[in-house]
């Protein structure tokens, strides 16, 4: 065609996006004939130069006045509560999300499947699967925006921000960097390309691999030492992380906070900014220290570790090399969360 | 220094008179070439990005020279151009005379707001001329702060100065319209345009600080490295984007609020009847003002903010449409019955409520959250705020400068020539900026020198509206300065319009008034046709008693 006049609907809330915009463009007409009409037909019918009826009769002020103050007024409320409702289901990902983790850079998208495949400027995910993508940036702000699943979401450095969708038909999409960001901010383009399930699992194990977030996050974990406090015989008193992620932390000061992403990376890089109750803060901060994709791997790694398993320990980390993800097995008795 | 024996404000030619002149109304016209100056800059720019985008794969600009092209336009026209176009033009010029005074409460203030305008102006344009910058006009950080090659710290101190000026400004009308109104000018007496301009100078007053403050903080961050918006450095990116909104959403009423003003000048005026509803179209504006102090987050949806305070600002955002739409009704009856001539400042007047409803509604979109997440950072966004800052406060700029021209030049302007240029406008805008919306719903980012080539149609519908539009631009220029040597001889009076302005000579005498005038009737007194004896409804404005016009 020469011109399309309505995006592709490619992902769950796309349909419903479309239908409050269609409720919007009639609202608009409404309100365009409302104003328009009475401004071309007085226009005409009293112009100076028409003999008309100008007398004014004696009129209600107050209830014209109330009527039209009320009446977008309740439309207004109307559309705000549908598209709010839309909105805070687009906010809150289901449990069982696929996550794939997504590193924008001055002029470019670096993506990472659960499964270690990376991929850069294309996004490929399998049809009917809710998709969470975990967002930061290595530079400055960028946004990540698929037009056909009509959502966007910032991309911050130094903060996680996520997005989820259901992709819902096969093809080839654009993905656009929306948030200014610097002389290539143009070409920071690339393609979402939805697959059918058997196709995903086909591309997934093509081409080049990677290893697994999880694991490259266990080896992280030992390298930098964090097991040497976090898990072993420790020399220094540190909470264990088994169990940790999505669990209520205890803070110093009487305050807590739910262990997600964030608190993870924060507690890496910023480790004296929220103290596990009772610890001391001794944890030095690996800011500087670490690649974007390194935390990835890093609280990839935490996450395998909970929920689920029990107490945290005191026994050596252990991780066994045939399994997918590393595991902790943990023992030992007292522990908190963290 | 004004000597008495000169009939008109303008008869002193020295450049001391030009250059020195306290006269408000002198400055007004001071800043008419200001703003017209670097309007005519930010415009070239415009076209230029026009002219690229005519092609998905350019080829005209480098994408560096585009993003600083844009950044210029933004720049330029909101802050050089649009935030003192009304007010400090035609609001410089109009205030006094419509509350009949001698001239604004601090005349070397007003000066002075000029002189720091252009200084600001010229340290924008050395950041320009020194290798521009590519920040867009919401200086982002941390890419403004850190990543940004160019001049940064010089265009944000122009910014700054310029901020000054918009203080000093605000400051002045506010007190004027508190201290010097005529005897009997009570505040339910006063034309609506001074109602808006007074709200404007609320806005300026309280909001332009934030931004002298942020302007500040990105220098500091920009040649010191000190940690307040880099997270690398320690800082938080979207503190940025509160502070800068906090001011820049109250700041677009201010290119807005005006321009109402303007425009509920000119509906009474050509309909030769009274404002409809007139307490409720003044206390709209100012309900406009202080709403528009809450509303800022509706800039951030996808900014990572919380969702929790997204609805929040949602749902402000849809309550402060609901004093535009009661100003856009109250309009539309005031053209009931009246008697209405379709001349220059109608026509644009008319354009402005169109364009405006038009902006209003997919401002609507806007505010509608699963739907912003959509359209926001795309074409949608800039179509909206063009349809509001074009096709309503350019407009409603126009239609007042026409209105009050014979005012300030003591000449008419060629009438049919307007009606054309008035006409060649409206035609131009829309065709410029109705494809936006389709391109913004399509996907199309804003800011982008390159593109998918599945968009060009409505790029290129766009930049043929563009070309339109500069015609509808370029007209009025020549037609003006026609006006000025054969223009017809306006008199005081040639709309016939009520007002305080129109009781002195075209154009007035250096101090306004011969003696001060005595109010004693509300504005937009129009006699109506004989009718039954009028017994005013409840609730509406004082009136009655037929004083001249």
């Amino acid at each position: 065609m020469l011109f399309p006049i309505w995006p592709d609907e490619a992902a769950s809330g796309a349909q419903e996006v479309d239908q409050i915009v269609i409720g919007l463009v009639l609202m608009s007409l409404f309100f365009i004939i409302v104003v328009a009409g009475p401004i071309l037909y007085f226009g005409f019918k009293y112009r100076r130069s028409r003999p008309a009826n100008r007398v004014i009769s004696h009129h209600n002020t107050w209830a014209i006045e109330i009527t039209w103050t009320l009446v977008p007024l309740i439309i207004a409320v109307c559309f705000f509560v549908v598209a709010a409702s839309v909105y805070f289901r687009q906010r809150h990902p289901p449990a069982d999300a696929m996550e794939i983790h997504v590193i924008g850079k001055q002029w470019m998208w670096k993506i990472q499947h659960p499964q270690g495949k990376r991929e850069i400027n294309e996004l490929h995910v399998p049809v009917g699967v809710p998709i969470k993508l975990l967002m930061t940036s290595q530079d400055v702000i960028h946004s990540f925006y698929i037009p056909a699943f009509r959502i966007k979401q910032d991309v911050l450095p130094g903060r996680y921000t996520s997005m989820w969708f259901v992709p819902q038909k096969t093809g080839e999409y654009h993905l656009f960097c929306t948030q200014y960001c610097g002389e290539g901010h143009a070409r920071m383009t690339g393609k979402a390309i939805v697959l059918s399930k058997a196709d995903y699992q086909k591309w997934l194990t093509s081409g080049e691999q990677s290893e697994n977030p999880a694991k490259a996050g266990a080896e992280l974990f030992r390298q930098y030492g964090c097991s040497g406090c976090h898990a072993g015989s420790r020399v220094v008193r540190a909470p264990s992380l088994v169990g940790l992620y999505g669990s209520v932390v205890p803070l110093e000061g009487n305050k807590t906070t739910i262990a997600d992403d964030q608190y993870l990376r924060d507690s890496i890089l910023l480790p004296n900014s929220q103290v596990v109750a009772g610890y001391e803060p001794v944890m030095p901060s690996y800011q500087g220290k670490l690649s974007e994709d390194a935390l990835f791997s890093l609280i990839a790694y935490l996450k395998s570790l909970g929920p689920g398993a029990e107490e945290g320990g005191t026994q050596p980390l252990k991780y066994s090399n045939d399994m997918g993800a590393a595991q902790l097995l943990p023992s030992g008795s007292k522990g908190s969360a963290k | 220094m004004n000597t008495d024996q000169k009939a008109d404000y303008l008869a002193e030619h020295t450049l001391r008179s030009c250059l020195l002149t306290t006269d408000h109304k002198r400055i007004g016209l001071l800043y008419l070439f200001s703003i017209l100056f670097f309007f005519a800059i930010a415009a070239v720019a415009a076209a230029l990005i026009r002219l690229q985008l005519i092609s998905p794969t350019g080829g005209l600009l480098t994408t560096e020279t585009y993003n600083r092209l844009f950044t210029l336009h933004g720049v330029f026209m909101v802050w050089f151009f649009l935030i003192p176009s009304i007010p400090s033009v035609l609001g410089n010029f109009i205030l006094p005379l419509m509350l009949g005074a001698r001239d604004l409460a601090f005349p070397k203030l007003n000066l002075l707001s000029w002189y720091l305008f252009n200084a600001g102006g010229l340290l924008a344009l050395w950041a320009i001329v020194g290798g521009g910058v590519d920040t867009g006009w919401t200086f982002y950080a941390p890419y403004s702060t850190t990543y940004a090659n160019g001049q940064v710290v010089t265009m944000v101190a122009g910014i700054f100065v310029a901020g000054f000026s918009s203080i000093l400004t605000g400051l002045n009308f506010i007190v004027t319209t508190h201290q010097m109104r005529a005897p009997g000018l009570t505040w339910f007496r006063l034309p609506i345009f001074v109602w808006s301009l007074y709200a404007t100078s609320l806005i300026l007053v309280l909001a332009t600080p934030v931004l002298a403050m942020l302007l500040m903080l990105v220098g500091i961050e920009r040649i010191w490295g000190v940690g307040i918006f880099d997270p690398s450095l320690g800082g938080d990116p979207v503190l940025f984007q509160h502070l800068f909104w906090f001011y820049s959403h109250p700041a677009v009423y201010v290119m807005i609020l005006p321009g109402m003003g303007v425009v509920s000048e000119l509906i009474p005026c050509f309909a030769r009847k009274r404002l409809f509803g007139y307490p409720f179209v003044a206390g709209a504006s100012v309900a406009i003002a202080v709403f528009g102090f809450l509303v800022w987050g509706h800039h951030m949806f996808v900014s990572s903010q919380s969702p929790y305070a997204g609805m929040v600002f949602s749902f402000l955002s849809y309550m402060v449409a609901i004093p535009s739409a009661i100003k856009v009704f109250n309009w539309t009856a005031t053209l009931y019955k009246g008697s209405i001539a379709l001349d220059t400042p109608m026509l644009y007047a008319l354009g402005f409520i169109g364009l405006f409803t038009a902006g209003g509604l997919t401002g609507l979109f806007l505010a509608a959250l699963a739907v912003d997440v959509h359209v926001t950072h795309t074409y949608f966004v800039v179509a909206h705020f063009h349809y509001i800052m074009v096709g309503g406060m350019v407009l409603a700029f126009m239609g007042g400068l026409h209105y009050w021209w014979p005012k300030i030049t003591g000449r008419m302007y060629p009438e049919q020539l307007g009606r054309l240029a008035a006409l060649v406008t409206f035609i131009g805008f829309n065709l410029t900026f109705f494809p936006q919306f389709i391109l913004g719903y399509l996907g199309m980012p804003r800011r982008y020198a390159l593109y998918p080539p599945e968009f060009q149609f409505y790029h290129i519908l766009s930049t043929a509206g563009a070309s339109i539009l500069g015609v509808g631009y370029a007209l009025p220029v020549f037609y003006f300065l026609w006006s000025l040597k054969h223009g017809l001889r306006a008199g005081p009076n040639p709309w016939c319009a009520t007002g305080l302005e129109w009781q002195t000579p075209s154009p007035p005498p250096p101090y306004n008034f011969e003696t001060t005038p005595i109010v004693d009737s509300g504005p937009y007194n129009y006699p109506q046709p004989a009718s039954p004896p009028p017994t005013p409804p409840p609730g509406e404005a004082p009136r009655m008693t037929n004083t001249e016009s």
